[in-house]
């Protein structure tokens, strides 16, 4: 697949690549620069596989201050930057250049203080999304934001990314659990924003960092605020004829002032796939299958289950079934989150991330499959419907180009289709490469123009991720660089 | 007197600025003004107001969204939420009384620039957590958006939460869109009396760490509770300290049977209902406990494990009287009247503790000399102003109010 563009390399950089790494080590240490082949072709794509670039060198620094020394370095001398957290960006927001120094933070993963009392936790951003609530879970808390690669992704990450999840639908995004950050501008001074308090003070800059996919800085320290577990948390199985009776299904749910930690939606070759890996107990005669989950006592749950369960009885479910136990809700989550790992050893995937307002579901998952059809596509459907963040999976075959270059039109129109709907491109993934040059369907230039005014803001010469969110026509030109020496080595 | 300037549509706010812009002449802007008298006074020719920007422009209760004009009196917007059994989780506060202005004028887009949360907020996160799309126009004099109207969104940067709590400095907003949530079955209160602040705090950060999703965790110092004028509280000379609880009957019922079990070693409390709790925390929200007067009134955002230590530090400069929100990491200082607002005292006593002040509540002439907001460390500052350039180059909107220079 090459019908994103990427800009061509420059080759005054390329040909500096041996001096360059010679000061990469004087500055980050030989043990933190990666520079020979087959170490950086690890890095060379994330999990937008489509796109690969060999990057012109890695550093895996261990301590803010490398970060910042190896970003001054790189500012003074015109070097682009790709940060990257574990590689899982499934936008290509990770994606490498061939002139870029890629800087992951994976060695910085250090819990640096937990305070239950005042409920945050101080940490490193290499560290894992999971590994968070791994070490708050012993003293009762958790860290909310739970995207399904949690086991893998970093908190830097979910922090460039604003990562979602299930239960966002009562906890909300990583924006929402982030009290501060300690991040290196790209000049390589060093900023902290935030706090252990709740409100950071004056202009919002939390709010405009996370989120802006590693474009104003690198954060690698973060404070968030971590929340105490339920007494406990139960899911059901609602199953369904058709995907509209499902959607009423939601509806009423929402409506009837009850807002569950999670609403999922499968639909039948979805559930399919995810059965057959995970055994979880989904019924297989359904077009629509719904995983509802609250939280709570022993007692309230009950209550709250047979309170959902008589709403969809209403609408006349095909199937309901309440998870018998601990286990059994195990396996039916560990079924929704391996989704699309197993549907990924069936096919390769293109896995879309539009939202649509739940209102239109019925009608856009329709169409999604017509457009689907029309590219001769299959696809699969697996969503947070709570918020209505689809995730329509197309399939296709890798190894046929002409496949793969009609699973990227597919994808495009339905993107499409959600922001006509009243939507947007991307609810938990991201713009990255992959949504870019769509970025003109949700925004006008004036929308577009107030974003990379808050770019160049932070990063003047446009070094930090460029080619990422922001089509490639119509940026602002970088300032002039000024003519600086090259800071030598030797 | 300046000249105030209604527009009732996107296009003619654009126009005014564009006006406005080219004459160089800064201009206030406001919503109904019941926060106009915090922040620096603005010195300008001109006052927009977004008050004829009005109406629920979208309400979708199965989507739990809404999206109203900037001026819509937030009034108007629990009106219509309330009749669909829903509600603004972030429960904003009325500054109305404090300030010496009525309640329930204020407007839906001031809620949102200042970032104004309630007591809820400890659970369901802030004004700025809710927003999830705005329409407004830049000091450039462009009309712009961002977000939109679905819960999940990261398509481009999140300028819409970037406006929030920037006070009219950087855009005016014209339309908002925000999460709303369902308004709880029943509500139940629990109030312990006569706690020292540093036992309520560890009560209230106690409360906090159970499971049983405490929506509201106040304490009020003697003199603050005494202006309480809720049954069965009216009339106590001791200090306040309450818990709440949201949900369905039979949770409820549960939750606070377990908090008062949990918590029994701070005694017994006194229970209030669904009514008797409604009428309290309407209360807290209209911040009964500081109406308007000459006393100084500071807003202090602090680690709950500070907070205690920093009002007791203050008390051997000046009297104080406190309420403690959000388990202490929100405080409310009120001091008698004077030269500097305590500004020095208090800033300094912050600074060590962790966290930021402002003041809410002085005469004018203190608020010309004072810096109302938290002084920034030079590295902010710097992106505060490019930040402001980014917005409005020419400085037309509200100069000064944040911080004076800028």
């Amino acid at each position: 697949m090459s019908s994103i563009a990427l800009p061509d390399p420059e080759l005054s950089v390329l040909d500096r690549r041996e001096a360059i790494v010679k000061d990469l080590v004087a500055i980050a240490g030989v043990g933190a620069v990666i520079a020979d082949d087959d170490g950086r072709r690890a890095y060379e794509t994330d999990a937008f596989t489509a796109y690969k670039r060999m990057p012109l060198a890695v550093v895996l620094p261990e301590t803010t201050e490398s970060v910042a020394a190896v970003l001054g370095y790189c500012h003074a001398n015109g070097i682009k930057i790709v940060p990257r957290g574990a590689g899982t960006s499934l936008c290509g927001g990770a994606l490498p250049a061939e002139d870029a120094v890629v800087i992951g933070v994976s060695r910085m993963n250090k819990v640096l203080e937990v305070d239950t009392v005042a409920r945050f936790a101080r940490v490193q951003t290499g560290i894992t999304n999971l590994a968070i609530s791994a070490a708050v879970g012993p003293s009762g808390f958790f860290y909310a934001p739970d995207p399904s690669s949690q086991l893998a992704c970093t908190l830097a990450g979910n922090i460039a990314m604003n990562s979602g999840g299930a239960h966002c639908l009562k906890y909300g995004v990583t924006t929402n659990n982030v009290l501060g950050v300690k991040m290196v501008m790209m000049d390589g001074s060093i900023v902290e924003i935030g706090g252990e308090h709740l409100d950071a003070e004056g202009y919002d800059f939390l709010a405009l960092i996370i989120g802006s996919e590693g474009q104003l800085g690198i954060v690698t320290e973060a404070t968030v605020r971590i929340l105490r577990q339920a007494e406990g948390a139960r899911p059901m199985l609602i199953g369904f004829e058709s995907t509209a009776k499902a959607s009423i299904c939601v509806s009423r749910i929402i409506a009837s002032g009850i807002v569950p930690v999670a609403i999922e939606f499968m639909d039948r070759p979805a559930i399919e796939v995810c059965e057959a890996f995970a055994k979880a107990g989904y019924p297989l005669d359904v077009e629509a299958l719904l995983i509802v989950e609250v939280e709570g006592s022993e007692e309230e749950i009950a209550d709250r289950l047979a309170y959902i369960a008589g709403l969809a009885q209403e609408v006349g479910p095909s199937s309901l079934v309440i998870s018998a136990d601990d286990a059994q809700s195990a396996k039916i989550w560990k079924g929704r989150k391996s989704a699309f790992g197993a549907i990924g050893r069936k096919a390769d995937y293109l896995c879309m991330d539009g939202t649509i307002p739940l209102s239109q579901l019925t009608y856009v998952l329709e169409e999604i499959s017509n457009i689907c059809k029309r590219y001769g596509l299959g696809v699969a459907n697996v969503f947070h419907a709570g918020d209505g963040n689809l995730h329509p999976l197309i399939m296709y075959d890798a190894n046929d180009p002409r496949q793969a270059e009609r699973a990227e039109q597919a994808g495009a129109d339905i993107l499409r289709l959600c922001v006509a709907a009243g939507g947007c491109l991307t609810g938990e993934h991201g713009v990255g490469i992959e949504k870019r040059d769509l970025m003109r369907v949700q925004f006008s230039d004036i929308d577009l123009a107030q974003q990379m005014r808050i770019k160049s803001l932070f990063d003047e010469r446009w070094l930090l991720n460029p080619a990422k969110v922001f089509p490639l026509d119509g940026r602002p030109l970088p300032a002039s660089r000024p003519a600086e020496p090259a800071i030598a080595a030797e | 007197m300046s000249e105030i300037l209604k527009p009732a549509a996107d296009w003619e706010l654009k126009s005014i600025l564009a006006q406005l812009g080219e004459q160089n002449l800064p201009v206030e802007i406001v919503g109904a003004g019941t926060k106009r008298a915090i922040g620096h006074p603005v010195m300008a020719a001109a006052v927009i107001t977004t008050a004829s920007l009005r109406g629920i422009s979208l309400y979708e209760p199965t989507e739990l969204v809404m999206s109203a004009r900037a001026g819509t009196p937030v009034s108007q917007v629990e009106a219509e939420l309330a009749s669909r059994g829903q509600m603004l989780p972030f429960e904003p506060l009325d500054y109305g009384p404090a300030l010496a202005s009525r309640p329930g004028l204020q407007t839906i887009g001031a809620v949102f620039a200042t970032n104004n949360s309630g007591s809820r907020r400890i659970t369901v996160g802030s004004a700025r957590d809710h927003l999830i799309g705005v329409r407004g126009v830049n000091g450039r004099a462009e009309i712009f958006k961002s977000g939109g109207r679905v819960m999940k969104n990261v398509t481009g940067y999140d300028v819409a939460r970037g406006l929030t709590g920037s006070w009219g400095t950087l855009a005016v907003l014209t339309e908002v869109t925000f999460k709303v949530a369902p308004l709880p079955d029943d509500v139940a209160t629990i109030v312990y009396s006569g706690l020292p602040e540093d036992l309520a705090i560890e009560l209230m950060s106690l409360a906090m760490g159970t499971p049983y999703e405490v929506s509201g965790t106040v304490h009020l110092t003697p003199a603050h509770a005494a202006r309480i004028a809720t049954p069965p509280l009216a009339g106590e000379t001791t200090s306040l300290t309450a818990l709440r609880v949201e949900n369905f009957m039979k949770s409820v019922r549960y939750r606070k049977g377990r908090l008062i079990e949990t918590l029994k070693a701070y005694g017994q409390p006194v229970e209030l209902d669904l009514e008797a709790s409604l009428g309290f925390w309407g209360e807290i929200r209209r911040m009964a406990f500081a109406p308007a007067s000459d006393a100084i009134l500071w807003r202090v955002s602090t680690s709950p494990r500070k907070a205690a230590e920093l009002v007791a530090t203050l008390r051997r400069h000046m009297p104080v009287e406190a309420t403690y929100d959000w388990s202490g990491g929100l405080v409310w200082l009120e001091i008698p009247d004077c030269a500097d607002a305590g500004a020095a005292d208090i800033r300094r006593a912050v600074a060590i503790a962790g966290g930021h002040s402002t003041l809410i509540r002085a005469r004018e002439a203190v608020r010309r000399e004072v810096e109302v907001f938290q002084p920034q460390a030079p590295a902010i500052e710097k992106l505060s102003r490019g930040l402001k350039r980014a917005f409005d180059p020419r400085g037309l909107l509200n100069p000064g109010r944040m911080y004076q220079t800028m």
